[in-house]
C-alpha cells in the first residue's frame, strides 16, 4: 500500500512534472511567440515609418523655401500695389498691365529670343562633344580626363567666367584688334560687348555643360551591341546615326534642353552684366521691379514666367519620354 | 588610344572638342595672364608688364577694391554650412529611397521640381515670403536656405543613382552576422558611399560658394562673394578685378583638386 501510494503519489508527481513542463513549455512558447510577434511588429513598424523619418528634413526643406514661397508670390500676384507698398486683396490689375504694356511684351519676346538661341547653339555644341567622347575615346581613362575637362567649369564661378570675355569682347579687345588687323573694319566694333550677341556667347559658354553631361549619359547607355547589329545588317555611319543613335539620345537631349530653358528663361545676372543693361530680360525685369519695391507687379511676372517655362518643359516631357533615365 | 587608323570623322570631331576646350578655358586662362601685370596694366591686351602688383592689392587695399575679406570669409562659412547640411540631408533622404515606399513618388517630383524653377523665383518667393513674415533677411538664414534648394536636387540624384547600383545583400549580410542597424551603417553602407559623398560634398560646397540668382535678393545687408563680385564689375576698371577672378578660380580649383584628392583615398580604401 505504501509502495503503492508512493508509486501512485510518485505516478501523480511525475505526472504533474510533467504537466508542469508541458504547460510551462506551452507558456514559455506562448510568450516566445508573443515576444516574436511584437519584434516583428516593432521591426515592421521601425520599417515602414524609416524611410519617412528620413526624407523628413529635405521634404521640410522644399516645402519651406520652394512651395511655400511659390505659394506666396501666386498670392501676391493678386493683391494691390499703391506706390509704395502692397496691401492684399483681389486684383487682376497687375496682369492686366502685363498683358497691355508693350515694353513688358517685348521684354517676353526678347527673353524667348535668348532661350531659343542658347537653346540651339547649347545642342549644336554639346551634342557633338558628348558624341565625340561617348564614342570617339576607347580608353577609359581618357574618357574620364576630358569629361572632367569638360565639367571643371560647372564648379567655378558664372560671374569671373562672364568677366573673362571682357578681353576679348571690349572696344579694345582681342577680336576687335583681329577684325582691324586683317582689315576687316577700321573702326573698333562696339557692340561685341554689351550687347544680344554677349549675352548669347556669356550663356552659352556657361550652358553647355548642362546639355553636353544629360547627352552624354544618354550616349553612354546605348548598347554597342545594337550599332554592330546594325552595321551589320548594312547601314551606313550615318544611317547608325540617324536610325540608332540620335533617336536613343533623345532622352538626353530632352534632360539638357530642360536645363537649358529652365537656367535661360529667368536669367538676370548674364543679361545686366553682359549687355551693360542694354538688353532686357523678364528675370532683369523682375529684378528691377522689386528693386522699386513694386512686388506685386514682379510677383505677376514670376508667375507668368514659370507657367510658360512649365509649359516648355510639358511639352519636352510630352515629346519624349525621359523616364529611362531617371 | 592605340595606333588604330582613325576615320576623318575622328579628327573633325577631335578639332571641334579641342575648339570647345578652348573656348571654356580660353578666356579663363585671358584674366589670369591680366591679373599678373604691373602697376600700369589695363583690362586689355598686350600684357604691359609682369607682376604681382593687382593680387596684392587686392589684400592690400580693400577699402578702393571693396570689402573683398569679409566677403570671403562669409562665402566660405555658409559654402561649409551648405556643404555639411547637404551631405547629411541628402545621405538620409538617400537612404530612404532605397526602397520604395508610398509617397515616394511625391517626394521625388518635389525634390527634381526644385531644378526646373528658375532660380529667380525661388529668389523672389523666400524673399516675400520672409518679409510677409517679418523675418529679416540674411546670408546665413534666407540666402542658406535658398542655396539648399539649389544643391539638395543634385544630391539627391547622385544618392539615388549610388543606392541603385547598391547592393543590399552587403548591408543584409551584415545584419545576420549580428550587427545592429546603426553598426551596419555605420561599417557597410558608410564605407562604401563613401566616395560618393565627396562629390555631394563637392557640389554641395562649389554651388554654395559660387551661387548668385538665388541668393541675389535674399542676403540681406551683407553680400556674399559673387554678389561682392558683381558690384564690383560695375566701379572697378582695373586689372584688380581680374586679379579677384585669379584669386577666386584658383581657391575653387583648390577645392575641386581636395575633393579629387580624397575620392581617390576613399575609392582606394573601398577596393582593400
Amino acid at each position: 500500500m505504501r509502495y503503492a501510494t508512493a508509486s501512485t503519489s510518485y505516478d501523480y508527481l511525475f505526472h504533474e512534472a510533467v504537466f508542469i513542463d508541458i504547460a510551462s513549455h506551452a507558456w514559455k512558447r506562448v510568450q516566445l511567440k508573443n515576444i516574436f510577434i511584437q519584434k516583428i511588429f516593432m521591426f515592421k513598424s521601425w520599417k515602414s515609418v524609416e524611410p519617412y523619418l528620413l526624407v523628413t528634413p529635405q521634404t521640410l526643406v522644399f516645402l519651406l523655401f520652394l512651395v511655400f514661397p511659390i505659394a506666396t508670390i501666386f498670392i501676391v500676384s493678386f493683391w494691390e500695389f499703391t506706390g509704395y507698398s502692397m496691401t492684399p486683396g483681389f486684383t487682376l490689375d497687375n496682369y492686366r498691365n502685363i498683358f497691355t504694356s508693350q515694353v513688358s511684351l517685348a521684354t517676353y519676346l526678347n527673353t524667348f529670343k535668348f532661350v531659343g538661341l542658347v537653346w540651339f547653339f547649347t545642342l549644336i555644341i554639346g551634342f557633338p562633344v558628348a558624341y565625340f567622347l561617348a564614342f570617339y575615346i576607347d580608353s577609359l581613362r581618357w574618357q574620364i580626363i576630358l569629361f572632367l575637362v569638360c565639367t571643371i567649369p560647372f564648379w567655378t564661378s558664372n560671374i569671373i567666367r562672364m568677366i573673362s570675355w571682357i578681353p576679348f569682347l571690349g572696344r579694345e579687345g582681342l577680336l576687335n584688334k583681329l577684325l582691324i588687323g586683317i582689315g576687316l573694319t577700321q573702326q573698333p566694333i562696339d557692340i561685341f560687348l554689351f550687347s544680344d550677341f554677349a549675352v548669347v556667347l556669356a550663356m552659352v559658354h556657361l550652358y553647355t555643360l548642362f546639355m553636353i553631361v544629360p547627352i552624354f549619359n544618354s550616349l553612354m547607355r546605348i548598347d554597342r551591341n545594337l550599332i554592330a547589329a546594325a552595321e551589320d545588317a548594312g547601314a551606313s555611319g550615318f544611317q547608325v546615326f540617324k536610325e540608332v543613335i540620335l533617336p536613343l539620345s533623345l532622352p538626353g537631349i530632352a534632360i539638357g534642353s530642360i536645363f537649358v530653358v529652365t537656367l535661360t528663361m529667368g536669367e538676370f545676372v548674364t543679361v545686366r552684366l553682359m549687355s551693360g543693361g542694354q538688353a532686357a530680360s523678364v528675370g532683369y525685369l523682375i529684378r528691377n521691379q522689386i528693386g522699386s519695391l513694386q512686388y506685386p507687379l514682379a510677383a505677376a511676372n514670376a508667375v507668368i514666367l514659370l507657367i510658360v517655362t512649365l509649359a516648355i518643359i510639358f511639352g519636352i516631357l510630352r515629346t519624349i519620354d525621359i523616364r529611362k533615365e531617371l | 588610344m592605340g595606333l588604330k587608323k582613325r576615320s576623318p570623322t575622328f579628327y573633325i570631331l577631335a578639332a571641334f572638342f579641342a575648339l570647345f576646350v578652348l573656348f571654356m578655358y580660353g578666356p579663363m586662362f585671358a584674366i589670369f595672364t591680366l591679373s599678373l601685370q604691373g602697376q600700369n596694366g589695363a583690362l586689355t591686351f598686350p600684357v604691359r608688364s609682369f607682376g604681382f602688383y593687382w593680387i596684392k592689392s587686392l589684400f592690400l587695399q580693400q577699402q578702393r577694391i571693396g570689402d573683398f575679406g569679409a566677403a570671403f570669409q562669409r562665402s566660405l562659412l555658409l559654402g561649409l554650412l551648405v556643404m555639411a547640411l547637404t551631405v547629411l540631408i541628402g545621405l538620409m533622404a538617400g537612404l530612404a529611397f532605397r526602397r520604395r515606399f508610398p509617397g515616394s513618388r511625391v517626394i521625388f517630383y518635389l525634390t527634381i521640381s526644385s531644378l526646373i524653377v528658375p532660380s529667380v523665383l525661388v529668389s523672389l518667393g523666400i524673399g516675400i515670403a520672409f518679409s510677409l513674415l517679418g523675418i529679416e533677411t540674411n546670408w546665413y538664414s534666407s540666402g542658406l536656405a535658398g542655396h539648399l534648394t539649389w544643391t539638395l536636387p543634385f544630391a539627391f540624384l547622385i544618392m539615388i543613382g549610388v543606392f541603385n547600383r547598391f547592393n543590399l545583400s552587403y548591408e543584409e549580410a551584415a545584419r545576420d552576422l549580428g550587427a545592429s542597424e546603426w553598426q551596419a551603417f555605420k561599417e557597410v553602407i558608410l564605407p562604401l558611399i563613401a566616395p560618393s559623398l565627396i562629390g555631394v560634398a563637392l557640389f554641395g560646397f562649389t554651388l554654395s560658394y559660387d551661387e548668385f540668382t538665388r541668393t541675389s535678393l535674399i542676403s540681406g545687408g551683407r553680400n556674399t562673394l559673387p554678389l561682392e563680385i558683381f558690384g564690383m564689375t560695375t566701379n572697378v576698371t582695373t586689372p584688380a578685378l581680374y586679379a579677384l577672378g585669379t584669386v577666386t578660380t584658383v581657391f575653387s580649383f583648390c577645392i575641386i583638386g581636395i575633393a579629387f584628392a580624397a575620392f581617390q583615398f576613399f575609392s582606394r580604401r573601398q577596393q582593400q
